[in-house]
């Protein structure tokens, strides 16, 4: 008979094999779901993997790789922090789009001024977009108790909303002939985010998700901040009786998250994507909490998960015009890589044990 | 065509390197901003690219990318495309406008065609369909088939080629039924067949026995359906499987002969840059067939519209016509220029409520 054991302390060497095991696992019934589509399930496997690494045009994907990682990383490493200590923002998607108009509407209200003031403060105004679409399921939660999941999910829909009305209202391109959507900004070098260097794909997003890893890095090991965190997603019974502040760790918790989601905006339109639209967001912010789990809620984990997702994105769409995969069929593999995660993170907790249960 | 050249010149622009000399075949991309199987707008531009290789058999080699986002990832499938040596990319929505121009400033010597746009370069073609002609068409249907003299209208987004749509519909309702009232309801997306459904069901409770749609799936026909004495039209694909009710007609886009023109122009090394915007006439824009639930002098009427707007005749926009705000449009006779329709931003009058801003 085989059954479920609860060991004594969670594995730490499962802990961290399960992201690898998940990714080999979901290689292998990825191949199978792509072999019964009637693909070759080798030649998908190393097209999604390989080929934006080391393929022929690998000069080009490996820049975007950078580009297609950089928000998730950048979103993902303030939800972990929340997530660690049990404060769910599943609304960094609004945040996002909060950080981009914000951080758009402050550079447009200069144009066409040249001065290179103007992207800082277009910085400034996209943290504090994000910030302050955060802030509201924070205090609604530590004023009122409501539940910050659905608070800030909710908000994502009003984002939504929101973008829509600046596209066509407030923020619309004066000379786009009455179609909806923003002045490029990157045809206006004091607003744009271009890259350092050419061909690179690193634009200043890239760098400031380097430098969040970092920061969350020492914070979570080095500050007394981090250790409230940790403590209180761990222990929090123990938390309260060290004195652990529940209200400034709410504000701090989705405030960073909020701000850091709304960086990443504001660095997606002022640079690849260029314009505020109607469909400017794309789901990083949902996709993200994927990233977060994926890389264990810890810094190091979610920049390679970011890459991971990213080379699956890239890849996926490479397998698709080269080998006519379906777009669905790519979406089944990104979220086998979440299931398989999940499903093997109960060997972190269980073992499997062979044999009747012992008599206690 | 020399590809290995054009490789070079392309990987020359990205200021790296280039290898590999491709068959003698004319690659041609398709990025579509739906899956394949939404059964209206991406669906017929899918159907496009089959003819294109039904045309050219082993001459041909086309690939597609479905479910593109709009913005970044649109640029990163056009560049791969370019990458892997496609001589001509079609880019099927008018999100993809800004991507395309900057991929094709990185590949002079590939060819681009972006749908519904007005942003062009020497290598960068616009084309779109005169959707407004076959709005006559269904606008004169429901004129005349409403009972509740309430017309409903699911828009997607407010930009000018949408709106062009509505002030379509509604001038030729009017005409035959001066007392047809529209509802519009924007649905903010060209797919989504939850949020279509439920834009349909609020439509019909609002009492609109008539439902238009300028969004892509079936679901607004399943929603009348189910109603039950609510007529539709397919928007971009024919629907018949919605026929003959609640589905009375549809406009079909047919890109077929488009795609195949140009594909040769490329074979052949006539293609330049242009602006094509072709109606009825033209075979770009079909009127899907008109079911036995319209009677047969509905049916008469609808088809005279339709072969006065083909044959150059009538134009849709003939005025006298008011703006919604009671200026004067279009004096009698008078019809409206190309330049106007573009980017036309306003409702004629007579139809209520505001356009989103």
């Amino acid at each position: 008979m085989i059954r479920l054991e609860k060991r004594p302390q969670p594995s730490r060497a499962w802990s961290m094999a399960t992201p690898l095991v998940a990714v080999l696992a979901t290689m292998l019934f990825g191949g199978l779901l792509f072999a019964a589509l009637g693909k070759p399930p080798v030649e998908a496997i190393r097209t999604i993997f390989w080929e934006p690494l080391f393929g022929e045009f690998a000069f080009y994907y490996r820049p975007q790789l950078l580009v297609k990682g950089a928000p998730l990383v950048l979103i993902a490493i303030g939800l972990s922090l929340g997530f660690r200590a049990g404060i769910w923002n599943i609304g960094a998607e609004g945040q996002y789009i909060m950080g981009a108009i914000c951080g758009a509407g402050a550079g447009l209200a200069f144009y066409p001024a040249v001065s290179f003031l103007i992207f800082p403060l277009m910085v400034v105004a996209g943290a504090l977009g994000g910030w302050a679409w955060a802030m509201i399921p924070a205090v609604l939660k530590t004023r009122f108790g409501t539940n910050e999941i659905l608070v800030s999910l909710m908000l994502v829909y009003v984002a939504e909303q929101f973008l829509a009305s600046v596209s066509l209202g407030l923020l619309k391109n004066p000379e786009g002939f009455g179609f909806p959507g923003s002045r490029n900004l990157q045809s206006w070098d004091s607003a744009h985010n271009a890259e350092l260097i050419a061909g690179s794909g690193m634009h200043w997003g890239v760098v400031a998700a380097l430098i969040a890893v970092i920061f969350a890095y020492v914070l979570l090991n080095r500050h007394m901040t981090g250790y409230h965190i940790r403590l209180t997603g761990e222990a929090p019974r123990a938390a309260k009786f060290a004195g652990v502040n529940p209200t400034r760790l709410v504000l701090f918790c989705l405030g960073t998250s909020g701000a850091l989601a709304g960086l990443a905006g504001l660095f997606e339109v002022s640079g690849p994507s260029g314009q505020i639209t109607i469909d400017f967001n794309v789901g990083y912010g949902f996709t993200a909490i994927i990233v977060a789990f994926l890389g264990r809620l810890h810094p190091v984990g979610i920049l390679l998960a970011g890459g991971l997702m990213a080379l699956t994105y890239i890849g996926g769409d490479i397998a698709q015009s080269n080998l006519q995969l379906p777009a669905a069929a790519i979406q089944v593999f990104q979220g086998m890589l979440l299931f398989f995660l999940l499903a093997f993170d109960l060997l972190t907790n269980f073992r499997i044990a062979i044999g009747k249960p012992e008599v206690a | 065509m020399k590809l290995t050249n054009l490789l070079t010149s392309a990987a020359v622009a990205l200021g790296l390197a280039a290898s590999a000399a491709m068959a003698d075949t004319t690659k041609v991309g398709f990025v579509y901003v739906g899956p394949v199987g939404d059964g209206g707008w991406t669906y017929e531009h899918d159907q496009g690219r089959k003819a294109v290789e039904a045309e050219f058999g082993d001459k041909v080699e086309t690939v597609y990318v479905e479910n593109v986002a709009e913005g970044p990832d649109a640029e990163r499938v056009m560049t791969q495309m370019a990458l892997e040596g496609a001589d001509l990319i079609f880019t099927t929505s008018f999100g993809y406008m800004d991507p395309t121009i900057n991929v094709a400033k990185k590949f002079p010597n590939v060819k681009f065609e972006h749908a519904t746009g007005y942003k062009r370069a020497d290598n960068v073609s616009t084309y779109s369909a005169r959707f407004y002609e076959g709005r006559a068409v269904q606008g004169t249907i429901a004129g005349h088939m409403t009972e509740s003299n309430i017309v409903g209208y699911i828009g997607s987004y407010p930009i000018p080629e949408v709106v062009r749509g509505i002030n379509s519909a509604y001038i030729h309702a009017k005409k035959v039924n001066p007392d047809v009232q529209f509802k519009i309801v924007w649905a903010f997306t060209w797919f989504d067949p939850a949020k279509e459904a439920d834009a349909a069901k609020v439509l019909i409770e609002q009492g609109a026995d008539v439902i238009l749609q300028h969004t892509d799936s079936t679901a607004p026909q399943a929603a009348a359906q189910a109603a039950g004495n609510v007529i539709t039209f397919g928007q971009a694909s024919d629907m018949a499987e919605y026929g003959p009710k609640p589905r009375v007609s549809s406009i079909i886009d047919d890109w077929a002969p488009y795609y195949i023109a140009r594909t040769r122009a490329v074979m052949d090394g006539t293609w330049e840059s242009k602006d094509t915007w072709d109606g009825i006439g033209a075979g770009m824009v079909g009127i899907g067939e008109i079911s036995d639930a319209v009677p047969a002098d509905v049916k008469e009427a609808a088809l005279a519209i339709k072969a006065s707007l083909a044959d150059g005749s009538y134009h849709a926009f003939t005025g006298p016509l008011k703006k919604q705000d009671g200026s004067d449009w279009l004096a009698d006779g008078e019809t409206a220029d190309d330049g106007t329709l573009a980017g036309m931003n306003f409702y004629v009058e007579g139809l209520e409520g505001d356009i989103p801003q």
